[in-house]
């Protein structure tokens, strides 16, 4: 395995791209007790319509989810969540619009468990019987979506934004487009997506990268397959579909997001640099420190649930700012005018060197998190980067990269609202 | 890691705990005061008004600035509960020295701002400021309202409300809306120096400074702290049985798709003397994680519910479990739970079942040893039950327990009120009949 040492943060990664095309990220930490895998295809709820050897595909929503639940089953009846349960693991498994990840955590037995966690992912095991079963609880977590102001907030903002791809849709599905999925549908999707050219492995814990390597090699396919061709239709244009939508929910006070579409489609370290210039602008622009929140604060317009974040999957990358307020086109309206003067005057010299100061902080406190630190890892691979550079090319990202940026994406007819509003009694 | 505990003050305890293997270092200071409805509001209050601003830093954005300037150090009001104990204070985190560009060491930079905010907000005349303490009581109103946005944890705290109603648990760490609309500044300023003089206080610190070098830190920033009588009458009513002889029934209706069962226990006779480690492996056994007779039964056999399971609040001697439902399944639902319950009872508990209840929460424990926020967390607790065993020792003690003392506390379980959250439906078809 090849070694990269990121010394200035104490860290070193190993990396490996087997024969069988699978993708291999290590990092070791010594004296930590926990260890962390991360088995992650590139495999999510937009992934719906794709090319594999010349053949197009098209799927309900929900396969990627549906699958997900149904991975760990066992052809001999076993469940693979109990079995590294009774083994004292913690696992568990997400699926997101871009990824579907099944990881673990331990204190003992890790070797053991990594080889349930290669074993189960890629072994597909379903009859229409369990299929069946499934869809109750499947159409549960549907339903308790369905109650949770988070969760609409966020599909109704994306459907302002976006006119046709995917990431439109709740990544579980809808009841009624699970009830199409059937055992082939999913034996069918996993063959294509699950390979291991399609996939990649990280790992975090006090282990021994060549181990692990062996293991990946040992426990799964050596065949290296075709990589699928994830098809989310035609390009979408820059400026959002609508502008705003309002809904009334169970929500003790109003929610909002304000959203923009990024230019999509960057691969490698400019995608990550699009990323860094973005948050790093979003941090001085509306961050805890900056003039407009402490600003909205102060006269009770936001609290502390204000937060921002840049958002990329499947192929788009979407700013979110958003919170709770009792005046959400107030906060739309300043946000509005915060940009607009950022984009004239430029930000403020010493707020840059303070924010770079406290990115580099935050980005540290984030090393802590074996989770954070795999699952970042696994993305930057799907779209062609390492998460750890993110320390080195921070420094790169000057004030103008950040004021250009606001420039550039933050207007107004860019915009789009989502608001939750509380039922009137 | 070392874990050792001193008094810097009449009444100020540090709680040290040396590790080399973070990046960053955290620390707490905490005031101790018993939980009140009378007073929870206002305790919930006072970080978060001496976050606004201090003496050398008068609002958030020059403290802000200060923050980030220290790469990001972050220091945040923190208010928690332990059993009928609030806590409030500040959870502080900053880079340790040898990944920030200079090496400089933030440890007296940092302990210093803590106890500036502690101790010298922002005043006039004396008094906290008005805008600053109305605009957070208006804040804490609304984060008080906001606990129905998420319906889950919304039930279970109705659900200890309802089954503690003649007890002060039933108050939540951030108090209640009426006693938090009328919090008034200069009532607010009194009661924050009292707390001051008198409160004990925890502070925390995990990362690679030393004992002595953290001692003198805390002791140069707190030189000047108040010091009066200190009230260690401070502690947590354990009730042992059900309220009522029935078991009793609240039910709520919402406009929500799926309902909420949470069923109210008291751990009863068994906090006579409480075996910690067994408690922790009887809810694993019976409900907390994928291994618990509720998740296998409940969940993946009977695909009653979305997800089922139990929680443990140890210091106050309950224990929840929360499930989301059908509507219609309630009856089933509940059957099935007090079912899994009466097994464990009986000893139903295959080896196996043990040896995984005990391997998860041993795996935990050994766990906290990698999160600096886990150990806070747990050491506060320790100082507070004057213990101080380690979560490594903990997890050794749970090796040792057998099926015989997990059925003894199944046993002693005691079933008090049942709440439930339920959709609007039937309520307006029973609307609509009456129009007719």
């Amino acid at each position: 395995m090849q070694r990269i040492d990121y010394s200035a943060i104490g860290e070193q990664l190993y990396t490996a791209t087997l024969p069988n095309g699978l993708e291999l990220r290590v990092v070791p930490k010594k004296d930590f007790a926990t260890c962390y895998a991360a088995f992650a295809t590139n495999y999510g709820g937009a992934h719906r319509r794709f090319t594999v050897d010349g053949r197009q595909l098209d799927t309900p929503a929900g396969v990627a989810h549906y699958l997900e639940h149904k991975m760990f089953d066992l052809p001999n009846g076993d469940n693979a969540l109990n079995i590294l349960s009774a083994n004292g693991a913690d696992p568990n498994a997400f699926t997101s619009s871009g990824m579907t990840c099944y990881y673990f955590q331990c204190t003992e037995g890790f070797e053991e468990n990594l080889r349930m966690l290669l074993h189960f992912v890629s072994t597909p095991y379903f009859t229409d019987e369990t299929v069946a079963k499934e869809q109750g609880i499947i159409a549960q977590e549907i339903r308790m979506g369905e109650d949770n102001p988070g969760m609409a907030i966020y599909y109704n903002l994306l459907r302002l934004l976006y006119d046709h791809h995917p990431i439109r849709d709740q990544v579980a599905g809808t009841v009624e487009s699970i009830a199409e999925i059937t055992a082939q549908t999913l034996y069918d999707c996993h063959r294509v997506f699950y390979a291991p050219s399609n996939m990649v492995l990280c790992v975090e814990g006090d282990v021994d990268p060549a181990e692990i390597e062996r293991i990946a090699a040992e426990c799964l396919p050596t065949e290296r397959a075709s990589v699928p061709t994830a098809d989310f239709g035609a390009a979408e244009g820059i400026l959002p579909v609508g502008k705003e939508f309002r809904v009334a929910m169970e929500v003790s006070a109003p929610q909002f997001l304000i959203g923009v579409k990024l230019q999509p489609g960057l691969t490698g370290e400019d995608a990550l640099r699009q990323r860094l210039t973005a948050t790093l602008a979003l941090r001085m622009l509306c961050g805890v420190s900056s003039p407009f929140f402490t600003r909205l604060y102060a006269d009770g317009t936001l609290n502390m649930d204000f937060d921002y974040e840049v958002d990329s999957s499947a192929g788009t990358v979407t700013v979110i700012v958003g919170g709770e307020s009792k005046d959400p086109d107030k906060v739309l309206a300043e946000f509005i005018k915060e940009c607009q003067r950022i984009a004239g005057e430029g930000f403020d010299e010493g707020l840059f060197s303070r924010a770079r100061r406290a990115s580099l902080g935050a980005r540290l406190r984030g090393l802590e998190d074996f989770d954070n630190v795999c699952v970042s890892l696994a993305s930057g691979v799907f779209e062609g980067y390492c998460a750890l550079d993110a320390f080195r090319l921070l420094e790169s990202v000057s004030i103008d990269d950040c004021r250009r940026f606001v420039a550039e994406n933050l207007t107004a007819e860019r915009m789009a609202l989502s608001v939750i509003e509380p039922k009137k009694v | 890691m070392d874990y050792s505990r001193s008094e810097l003050l009449p009444g100020v305890y540090l709680s040290h705990l040396r590790s080399d293997k973070f990046k960053t270092a955290c620390m707490s200071v905490n005031l101790l005061t018993q939980l009140t409805r009378e007073n929870a509001a206002m305790n919930a209050l006072i970080p978060q008004v001496l976050r606004r601003g201090t003496t050398r830093y008068g609002d958030m954005e020059q403290l802000s600035r200060r923050l980030d300037e220290l790469y990001g150090t972050a220091i945040e009001p923190v208010v928690r509960r332990v059993g009928e104990i609030q806590c409030l204070g500040f959870f502080a985190s900053f880079p340790e020295p040898e990944y920030i560009p200079g090496g400089q060491a933030l440890l007296g930079e940092v302990t210093g701002l803590m106890a500036e905010l502690l101790l010298s907000p922002n005043t006039r005349g004396g008094l906290l400021l008005p805008q600053y303490v109305d605009s957070e009581r208006d804040k804490l109103l609304d984060l008080i309202r906001s606990r129905v946005n998420e319906k889950r944890s919304y039930a279970m705290q109705r659900c200890i409300e309802e089954m503690c109603c003649y007890e002060d648990f039933a108050v939540s760490r951030f108090g209640d809306e009426d006693s938090c609309a009328s919090i008034h500044y200069k009532k607010l300023t009194r009661h924050y120096r009292e707390l001051v003089r008198t409160a004990p206080v925890e502070l925390f610190y995990c990362g690679k400074a030393g004992e002595k070098q953290v001692a003198a830190a805390f002791r140069e920033a707190l030189t000047g702290m108040p010091r009066g009588e200190i009230n260690y009458d401070i502690g947590t009513d354990v009730r042992m049985n059900a309220v009522e002889d029935q078991v009793r029934y609240v039910e709520e209706r919402m406009d929500v798709t799926q309902g909420k069962l949470v069923m109210g226990f008291r751990l009863g006779e068994c906090m006579e003397e409480p075996n910690v480690p067994a408690i922790h492996v009887f809810n694993a056994v019976y409900g907390s994680g994928a291994t618990s007779k509720l998740f296998l039964n409940v969940r993946e056999k009977l695909s009653l519910c979305y997800y089922a399971s139990s929680a443990i609040v140890r210091r106050k001697g309950l224990m929840l479990v929360s499930s989301g439902i059908e509507f219609e399944n309630y009856e089933a639902a509940k059957r099935e739970i007090l079912a899994q319950l009466d097994k464990v009872r009986a000893g139903e508990i295959s080896d196996e079942e043990l040896a995984w209840a005990k391997r998860g929460v041993a795996s935990d424990l050994r766990g906290m040893m990698d999160s600096q926020g886990d150990l806070e967390g747990y050491w506060l607790s320790q100082a507070l039950d004057g213990e101080d065993y380690g979560p490594l020792e903990l997890a050794a003690l749970v090796e040792d327990v057998t099926k015989e003392d997990v059925m003894e506390i199944a046993k002693s379980v005691e079933l008090d009120l049942i709440y439930f959250l339920r959709g609007n439906e039937e309520a307006q078809e029973e609307d609509d009949d009456a129009e007719d």
